[in-house]
């Protein structure tokens, strides 16, 4: 076995070692959960059936989401930001494993340790209060496969966004473009079917949508068939495109490289 | 082990010059530097901050490539052969850390075992030598954030050398520690170049780390080398003068002697300036024929002192365009 199952291993190790740091972020996904639900709840009432939703799938949505936040970051940042600004990045570059690769394996653990202990809550407590619509066994596996598809999508954003700081020297700049476009187009903020025309047509098209909108309809079964294959391909091709750039960014970064405070 | 062959590192810096105005300037940080490191050796690198040493051992370990010229480490290219280059050195950055801050020290040497593709049994036996000798063994289960800084590095020395590397590149790391850790890993570094015979590179600002360590030095100023050699040859390089301080039976005017000078003088002591050629047991009978001497010591220029001087010679032949 090589050395990256171990990072991942270590690194769900190192994100787990604050549980309560954790179980206050669910509290407030949760808390959250309930805000954006309210809200889901008066659209749908008043526009029922919007984007081929019923209201127990849009509150299902919602609370899936809000479990999602952890997992793939949806509010963006990478410890790997603060190690280029500040020349620890000199540790990883040294390493005898890629850069790339060592940062994919540490964000799977990462998520897997935010979806454990952030991940439950929220849809825990708001099917106490709402009807939430929970998937089959085959649902739940493809579910799982379109999860893992979203981990690395939204890895493969956030590095992409880290590795700018290497010409930017700072990444409030994208840092804050990147959170705009994640949280509106991947439908955080309102589920994309509920987009009209073009934009629903576009916003549906970006890797976001990778990250929250195909993992939640997969959930609500509204992918099945070709159609699911479909969905998981449009992941799984976003995760190539977005690992491929993040590779020749890479190689790119090493060449014009400055190590930062000596 | 190492070889340098005329390696140039610049790097372009950006300055704001107005409102919409940027220029930019190419920097040389490693300018033209040549030098060979045998096996066995233990070498320190020093320099004044910002003389490009950490340049340099950033491109020795292939994290960053020259502008111009060779390097070659352990027979390997670094910067195209970084994977195979890294499995046969020891690298520490006294000032950053291979561990994570968050787990035990042991798990992270584990995960420096699964990253060197060390094998389990050659691991124990390992640890438990780098344990005894960096005395790892009472904070091994503690995680790294509640380590003291000599601990924290004691646990990095050992990450760099789970693997037995043939040459350890060290960047100041005695940086902070107080007179005990320094002391721990000096002897350590000691033991571990006379005893396993590893190659060591070290940079530091602390000369008492060279004095007790290092057998040659090589000294940078603004990217060049402006001496490599033994510290011996670091006194005569410099025309260092040696001090004789002389306590009085009571107060004299300043002593005067052919060659000699007094520089300074408080009350029954003086200190006389004596030529490296000048013959200090002859010095000694001229002063105690002429006045009653209670004590006399004979001070060589310490190495703070002879590097200062160093510095400062090198500054001025650049100036002078030399």
């Amino acid at each position: 076995m090589g050395v990256l199952p171990w990072v991942a291993w270590y690194a769900f190790r190192r994100h787990t070692a604050y549980p309560l740091g954790l179980a206050a972020e669910a509290v407030t996904n949760t808390a959250f959960g309930f805000m954006r639900a309210w809200i889901l709840v008066a659209l749908w009432r008043e526009r029922p059936a919007l984007g081929g939703y019923d209201v127990a799938d849009a509150v299902t949505f919602c609370f899936l989401t809000q479990a999602l936040i952890g997992p793939v970051q949806i509010f963006g940042g990478m410890e790997l930001t603060r190690r280029i600004r500040d020349g620890d990045v000199a540790i990883d570059l040294y390493r005898p494993v890629g850069l790339q690769g060592w940062w994919l394996a540490d964000d799977l653990g990462r998520a897997a340790g935010a979806l454990l202990l952030r991940g439950g809550l929220p849809p825990a407590v708001g099917a106490l209060v709402f009807p939430l619509r929970l998937p089959g066994p085959s649902g739940a596996a493809a579910f799982a496969v379109s999860l893992v598809l979203a981990v690395v999508v939204g890895f493969g954003l956030r590095y992409l966004v880290a590795l700018a700081v290497f010409w930017l020297h700072d990444d409030r700049g994208p840092a804050a473009v990147a959170l705009v476009m994640s949280l509106f187009f991947s439908g955080m903020i309102l589920p994309l079917v509920a987009f009209p025309g073009l934009l629903g047509e576009v916003a549906r098209a970006l890797p976001w949508a990778a990250l929250v909108q195909v993992p939640a309809d997969v959930f609500l079964g509204k992918r099945t068939g070709a159609d699911l294959a479909a969905a998981l391909a449009f992941q799984a091709g976003w995760a190539a495109v977005l690992l491929a750039a993040g590779r020749l960014l890479t190689a790119a970064a090493r060449r014009r490289l400055v190590v930062h405070g000596g | 082990m190492i070889e340098v062959e005329g390696v140039t590192k610049s790097f372009t810096v950006r300055r704001r010059t107005g409102r919409f105005r940027w220029s930019r300037t190419r920097v040389r940080a490693v300018d033209g530097v040549s030098f060979r490191v045998e096996p066995g050796e233990f070498v320190g690198y020093l320099g004044p901050n910002g003389a490009g040493k950490s340049t340099t051992i950033k491109m020795l370990t292939g994290i960053l490539s020259p502008s111009s010229g060779t390097v070659r480490v352990c027979g390997l290219d670094p910067s195209r052969q970084r994977t195979a280059l890294a499995r046969r050195l020891g690298v520490v950055f006294g000032q950053r850390t291979t561990l994570w801050w968050d787990l035990p020290l042991r798990d992270s040497l584990t995960l420096v075992r699964h990253l060197y593709r060390v094998e389990a049994a050659a691991f124990r036996s390992r640890l438990a030598e780098l344990s005894a000798l960096l005395e790892l063994e009472p904070f091994l289960d503690t995680p790294v954030r509640q380590l003291s800084l000599g601990q924290r590095m004691r646990g990095d020395l050992a990450a760099a050398l789970l693997h037995d590397p043939r040459l350890l590149v060290l960047d100041e790391p005695t940086i902070g520690l107080d007179v005990v850790s320094k002391a721990t890993v000096r002897a350590f570094l000691e033991r571990l170049n006379t005893e396993r015979g590893t190659t060591v590179l070290l940079t530091t600002h602390d000369l008492g780390d060279i004095e007790r360590l290092c057998r040659r030095v090589m000294i940078v100023d603004r990217g060049r080398l402006a001496y490599d050699g033994g510290l011996a040859g670091l006194r005569d390089a410099v025309g260092a003068d040696r001090q004789l301080v002389v306590d009085l039976a009571r107060p004299a005017p300043p002593i005067a002697l052919p060659g000699v000078q007094a520089v300074r003088v408080d009350g029954p002591r003086q200190w006389l300036r004596l030529p490296r050629e000048a013959n200090a047991a002859a010095v000694v009978a001229a002063v105690a024929e002429r006045f009653e001497v209670v004590d006399i010591a004979l001070r060589e220029t310490d190495i703070e002192e002879l590097v200062t001087r160093l510095y400062g010679r090198a500054r001025d032949d650049r100036a002078a365009g030399r």
